[in-house]
């Protein structure tokens, strides 16, 4: 593509999706993606949800990348791999080229430079591959929590990293941005990913950190229905505690997130997030939920929420079951000590 | 005679690969197929109901709300539920949000970049109109896309985030809306207000509402600036109104409902233009040419087994009918149904077409930033958003609402408290089906028919502009 030699050249494909990750990253730049990316030095060079090319135009580019004469930067799926039936991936054939995508990605991935998963789907097989898994449908590198996925445990892409996974469902716009630009200014590598691949920015912090529902977390106020102010962990679902991401330091759609919107984070950026059932109830043992945080003594956690608990004002007590504000922080906040 | 190929068809949700008979360079006959499978269906299946409202959004990213509030609407049924008001109002206010969003989407990121390719390169009009629509290129873009994260911001205020919320429940919201966030809502709205009278219209939405006949909107858009009049000239220019006619048979089921019942009525629209009731017994999934078992017709009986070997079958997509009826679903039906003057006079005068589908589509994205304001200062701040939730019956319960694209439909089975069976039918599962067991051919397959492609072949953008003009959502029709 003429003039675009030194952009970065991205190829996006989507497989088993639900076209969310898209959605969310058109909500993305203050003048729009197009704009952000051009700025950013990325030249898209395909998106089926965007680009004008269309029917031969884009299995000629597909071709060309395959035969080596065009090159490719960052190749980037959203979506699962549906591998079945019997590892025909006919269950999501790429129109127009009697070839399922199953097999134009075990094509392109090894001609990339880096292979990105947007989503928790192209990451780890994610909803398509709950239940049966009516499709076989895995993620690029790992199957659930295990290594392997569509490319296998060894793939490595051009510049020796195995696919990065920006989970999530669907993953913030900036997850996306920032790690595609981060890529692209060589400033992650693989010491930048956790276990399961996922960028270290986003997955050193929990979901929980930065929650506005913190002080009821503290003191073990709970909400105990829908709409209900307390912390959504006792009885609601919440996995917050446990689920990797700065979800609550962002803002998502201006200013939201799960929690803030009133339920439960249901751990959208774990590997087989799809499995769990009883999303919006938290799964107990002798009354005692059974999804605590991971690095921390559960004697000690029952000790202390027994603890605070018992020490619980009024005001958090009371508006943990309401739906507003129904008793106020106190005045005395107002006043200047003497 | 020649076959052609279209595929990969992109810009539309998902994708599409459509095969045609060419003669004498026109269509002469078409198939459509939605070339994805994921089995949301199986999936759900052996469930705790209420984890519907957790998968069955992730269908679509596009439609997610809808997707939300079908499932939310079979499983009111299940529990015997009534909805707070404000809950009610608050998912219409998202609903709507998000039902704009993506008619914004369609018209700047999907369907009018097409008017920018270099084949119409010799017409006097194509330089503005690259200029403004060259996807991912025009300018275009730099309007729309801000002011669609700027609407979807109705999303973190309601439903915490988009796509994909929980926000959506049984009993209503899940966020009790105070003072800051409604004045936030009522901002977000005014800069949607803003965006369309400023961009898309270059006009009031009340006098837009007002346009009721054919000749009165050619009148305003004489020497109008904005994309909508931009598109009308183009329209004119390529005989838009003569491409793509539908098969006739219109459906609504009915969209956002509160006190006063719902804002655009349930109903079909038959081919002499006569309103009716509607049918939902009539409703059926004909799978003779789906790459799926036999199973029931009946939508409440049937299960999803997908069988990849059928002979006869070329589509993932089931071929749902409405008394054994092919049915055009989305904003044109809704419109007509509803009794809209403008798109009424134009469905009688012209039936349905390329030209008033993008017309329907701009005319209810105006009805719905009025509706939105409406529905912002009708919410009652000290009321409750969320009913408390009750016990799960066994039973058969349907969830309909209004997508975008058109009518949705879950079919929900329970028995001893786990999901027995789940049925999806999406708007484009009814646009773009394929054949039935009598042969009759899905709306898309007889839209195309006589389609000129001239020496074009599988590039001609005839074909693009008629598939587009129905807002594909291929990741809803075989799900």
């Amino acid at each position: 593509m003429a003039g675009s030699e030194a952009m970065t050249r991205m190829l996006w494909l989507q497989g088993a999706s639900c076209g969310g990750c898209t959605m969310s990253i058109l909500e993305s730049g203050a003048s729009g993606w197009f704009d952000e990316l051009r700025q950013s030095g990325i030249d898209l060079i395909w998106h089926p949800s965007v680009s004008e090319q269309t029917g031969d135009e884009v299995a000629d580019l597909l071709e060309a990348i395959r035969d080596g004469r065009e090159r490719l930067d960052l190749l980037v799926l959203e979506g699962s791999v549906a591998r079945g039936p019997s590892l025909s991936g006919r269950f999501n054939m790429l129109a127009g080229t009697n070839r399922s995508i199953y097999h134009w990605l075990l094509d392109l991935a090894p001609l990339a430079d880096y292979v990105v998963a947007v989503g928790s789907c192209a990451a780890y097989g994610g909803i398509p591959a709950a239940g049966v898994n009516p499709t076989d449908a895995v993620g690029l590198q790992f199957e659930g929590s295990d290594v392997g996925g569509a490319l296998g445990s060894g793939f490595r892409s051009k510049r020796g990293l195995p696919v990065i996974n920006v989970a999530g469902c669907a993953p913030h716009p900036g997850w996306v941005m920032e790690s595609l630009l981060a890529l692209t200014t060589g400033d992650l590598s693989g010491d930048g990913l956790d276990a399961v691949g996922r960028p270290t920015f986003i997955a050193n912090h929990l979901a929980h950190h930065g929650c506005s529902r913190n002080e009821f977390y503290e003191f073990k106020a709970s909400a105990e229905v829908m709409s209900e102010r307390g912390c959504l962990m006792e009885h609601l679902g919440c996995r917050a505690t446990q689920a990797v991401g700065d979800c609550n330091q962002r803002s998502w759609n201006g200013g939201g997130s799960c929690t803030k919107g009133g339920y439960a984070c249901i751990a959208c950026t774990s590997p087989g997030f799809e499995s769990a059932q009883n999303y919006l109830q938290t799964a107990k043992l002798a009354g005692i939920p059974v999804g605590l945080p991971t690095d921390m003594p559960k004697a000690w956690f029952v000790a202390l929420a027994a603890l605070s608990k018992s020490a619980t004002p009024r005001r958090v007590r009371v508006n943990a079951t309401a739906d507003h504000v129904v008793v106020p922080p106190s005045r005395s906040g107002d006043k200047r000590s003497p | 005679m020649t076959r052609i190929t279209v595929g990969p068809f992109n810009r539309v949700e998902g994708d599409l690969e459509v095969r045609l008979d060419i003669e004498r360079g026109r269509v002469a006959r078409a198939e459509v197929t939605a070339p994805l499978y994921r089995g949301f269906e199986q999936i759900l299946e052996g469930r705790p109901p209420l984890d519907a409202l957790v998968i069955a959004p992730r269908i679509c990213g596009i439609c997610s709300v809808s997707q939300s509030i079908a499932a939310a609407s079979a499983l009111r049924q299940a529990m015997g539920v009534m909805p707070a008001p404000n809950g009610v109002l608050a998912t219409n206010i998202a609903h709507a949000a998000e039902n704009a969003a993506d008619h914004l989407t369609h018209f700047y990121i999907f369907f009018m970049p097409d008017f920018a390719r270099a084949s119409y390169a010799a017409h006097g009009w194509h330089s503005a109109v690259a200029e403004r629509f060259t996807a991912t290129k025009g300018s275009a873009a730099r309007d729309a896309l801000p002011a669609r994260a700027r609407l979807l911001e109705t999303m973190g205020v309601i439903a915490g985030k988009w796509p994909h919320s929980l926000a959506f429940q049984p009993g209503g919201t899940t966020r009790a809306i105070e003072l800051g966030e409604r004045i936030r809502l009522t901002a977000i709205a005014a800069s949607f207000r803003g965006f369309l009278e400023r961009v898309v219209f270059a006009d009031r939405l009340e006098n837009v509402l007002a346009l009721s006949t054919p000749d009165e909107l050619d009148r305003w858009r004489e020497g109008r600036d904005g994309d909508f009049a931009h598109f009308l000239r183009l329209a004119d220019a390529l005989s838009l109104a003569d491409l793509g006619r539908g098969p006739g048979l219109l459906m609504s089921f009915g969209a956002y409902h509160d006190a006063d019942g719902a804002r655009f009525r349930a109903g079909i629209r038959s081919r002499s233009g006569a309103i009716e009731a509607l049918p939902v017994a009539g409703i059926t999934e004909d799978v003779s040419h789906a790459w799926m078992r036999e199973t029931s017709l009946d939508p409440a009986e049937s299960r999803t087994v997908p069988d990849a070997d059928k002979a006869d079958a070329y589509s993932w997509c089931k071929a749902p009918r409405l008394a054994g009826q092919p049915v055009e679903v989305g904003a044109l039906a809704r419109q007509a149904i509803d009794g809209q003057p403008l798109i009424s006079n134009l469905v009688t005068s012209g039936g349905s077409n390329v030209r008033t589908r993008v017309i329907a589509r701009l005319i209810e994205t105006a009805q719905l930033a009025l509706s939105i304001e409406g529905w912002i200062k009708a919410l009652r701040l000290s009321e409750p958003f969320c009913a408390s939730s009750a016990d799960i019956a066994d039973g058969h319960f349907v969830g309909l609402v209004e997508a975008a694209r058109g009518s949705l439909g879950h079919w929900l089975a329970v028995r001893s408290g786990r999901i027995e069976r789940y049925q999806i039918i999406a708007p484009t599962s009814w646009n773009f089906s394929p054949r039935d067991a009598e042969g009759v051919a899905g709306p898309l397959e007889q839209a195309l028919v006589g389609t000129e492609v001239g020496d074009a072949g599988a590039r001609a953008v005839g074909i693009q502009h008629v598939v587009r003009s129905f807002d594909p959502c291929m990741v809803c029709t075989a799900h």
